[in-house]
């Protein structure tokens, strides 16, 4: 029995009875949640509760792993993202890593560039520049790399690294971004930038945030999922689960008693 | 003297004694090659007779520079595809399958097969298999030397490239994975980017390598002092052209001999060094 909102305004995605196992380990139990477009949705819990595994299943990373098994249904605008080709749906779901992760043997410009490349999309080189600038501005990094765009993007510090893989990650215009502690690597300054940022992007995408990091959740996330073991405890609006959360787990974890 | 002193002590000096080794071996090197270069300046090595009939000696490396170079890069040609699908079918296919650990393992045995050995299959079964498809002669030259060399590099090349290419940071194929690449573009766009200069430093090793190998090609190669006008025709390498002829030599002939292996000696150093270097400069 979980205690989750049975549905949401305008779904941009659903979960449906989904769970994922590792070498028939269940990570991830039966996790059904609908999650509203144009929202920072965060997915709390201690470590190993599933977080991780739960989002990566969104843009099905999982199956780039054969013992990694994968149950039930997701639908992203009512589409069953199953039936879809990976390799579209991921088009369509931006994803941020923990650690910065730029193509180090790329430039700048190459890695906010690099999903046409790796498609093999063909664009004019001044529709490439435009996606280039545009992705860079929204990330806040165009005035701070424009002189640069043709250098490694290696050399940049953390926080701007994982802004420009943020921006490598919007030059699609996915309509989801899944983002896994994208913070957790970064000082607190670096930071508080990112999650500026990410409150500023959902007016246009939807993200999807797997945080440890409760204060984090509840300064940017507009819902909160909360897991433990593998299962869907709690999920509702994160002003609610923060000021009156309903399972008792849920608050011993606010509160710090585990985790 | 406390414990710690002698220990340290005593590496010491067996390290020093093995830098006098390799000091005095260069120096008996140079040593004994001082009469060839005397006799005949640098244009010992851009000379292409070797002619030692008495009293008209007359020697020149260049036949032998120019036959190493002919089977070491042939060897590398014809190791490049074989090695390279080998080692991203280990490094990126079948990572940590246990089919990759057992053609890994095989591929290492590769390298443990002692150089007679190798010699004697290429004499015995691959040579008379070239004639069978119409190779010319008697199957002796450039060419099978090259291809029995290929062989003895490929662990070389395919091991080395299989590690830095299983070294190359999951995070970041995930990342291209994430934007929508296919395996194939994943390889291409990031894995071998990535792992280039690894992959180029393992080729420059075999290719050091393959400059030195001895026995098998000397069993191979056809032993003619000329310079090599094909790749199908006879020759001698540098190594081989010593092993076949130091027994009765002296004289100039055995300083030019000497020579030859002081070439051999710095072109195989400066080969591996760049090799080495280009590994510390990836870390």
């Amino acid at each position: 029995m979980t205690n989750t909102i049975a549905e949401v305004k305008k779904p941009i995605l659903s979960l449906k009875d989904l769970s994922i196992a590792y070498d028939k380990k269940y990570a991830v139990k039966n996790v059904s949640v609908e999650i509203k477009k144009n929202t920072v949705t965060a997915i709390m819990g201690p470590s190993g509760c599933g977080k991780s595994t739960l989002l990566r299943a969104l843009n099905r990373m999982h199956e780039l792993y054969e013992n990694i098994s994968t149950e039930g249904e997701a639908f992203l605008n009512g589409k069953n993202i199953y039936d879809m080709s990976p390799i579209k749906l991921r088009r369509h779901m931006g994803m941020v890593f923990q650690r910065p992760n730029p193509f180090p043997t790329m430039s700048i410009y190459d890695n906010v560039i690099a999903g046409y490349k790796l498609n093999g999309i063909r664009t004019k080189k001044k529709e490439r520049d435009e996606i280039v600038e545009r992705s860079l501005r929204d990330v806040a990094l165009w005035d701070e790399v424009k002189d640069s765009l043709f250098k490694k993007g290696t050399f940049l510090s953390g926080g701007q690294q994982q802004r420009l893989c943020i921006a490598r990650a919007l030059a699609f215009s996915p309509e989801v971004i899944l983002m896994d502690e994208p913070t957790s690597a970064l000082d607190p300054v670096a930071t508080s930038k990112v999650e500026d940022l990410l409150v500023k992007l959902k007016e246009n995408y939807t993200i999807v945030l797997v945080t440890h990091n409760m204060s984090q959740a509840a300064r940017i996330s507009d819902y909160s999922l909360f897991m433990y073991l593998g299962e869907l405890v709690e999920y509702g609006k994160t002003k609610n689960m923060f000021t009156n959360p309903i399972d008792p787990r849920t608050e011993e974890y606010l509160t710090g008693k585990f985790g | 003297m406390n414990s710690d002193k002698i220990t340290k002590t005593v590496l010491f000096s067996v390290s020093i004694l093995i830098l006098m080794l390799a000091a005095g071996m260069l120096y008996s090197l140079v040593g004994g090659a001082i009469p060839a270069f005397k006799e005949f300046g640098l244009k010992f090595i851009f000379s292409g007779e070797w002619n030692p009939t008495e009293g008209e000696e007359k020697y020149g490396a260049l036949p032998f520079i120019v036959g190493t170079l002919m089977t070491s890069f042939g060897a590398l040609i014809l190791c490049l595809p074989l090695s390279f699908s080998t080692s991203l079918f280990l490094g990126e296919y079948f990572r940590g399958t246990r089919v990759a650990r057992i053609l890994g393992l095989l591929v290492d045995l590769l390298a443990g097969i002692p150089s007679i050995v190798y010699g004697l299959w290429g004499f015995y079964v691959l040579r008379p298999a070239l004639i069978e498809i119409g190779f010319g002669g008697r199957g002796f030259g450039i060419f099978t030397a090259a291809l029995i060399l290929a062989v003895m590099i490929i662990p070389y090349a395919t091991s080395l490239s299989n590690e830095i290419i299983s070294m190359v940071p999951n995070d970041l194929k995930e990342a291209a994975y994430s934007l929508g690449a296919t395996r194939l573009e994943v390889i291409t766009s990031v894995t071998i980017p990535n792992a280039r200069s690894g992959i180029v430093a393992g080729y420059i090793l075999a290719f050091g390598r393959a400059l030195g190998e001895t026995m098998a090609v000397t069993m191979l190669i056809g032993n003619t002092n000329q310079i090599p006008t094909s790749f199908f025709g006879t020759g001698n390498t540098m190594a081989s052209v010593i092993a076949n002829q130091f027994g009765e030599a002296d004289g100039l002939k055995l300083s030019s001999l000497i020579a030859i292996g002081l070439l051999l000696f710095l072109i195989t150093g400066i080969i591996n060094a760049a090799g080495k270097l280009i590994i510390k400069k990836m870390n």
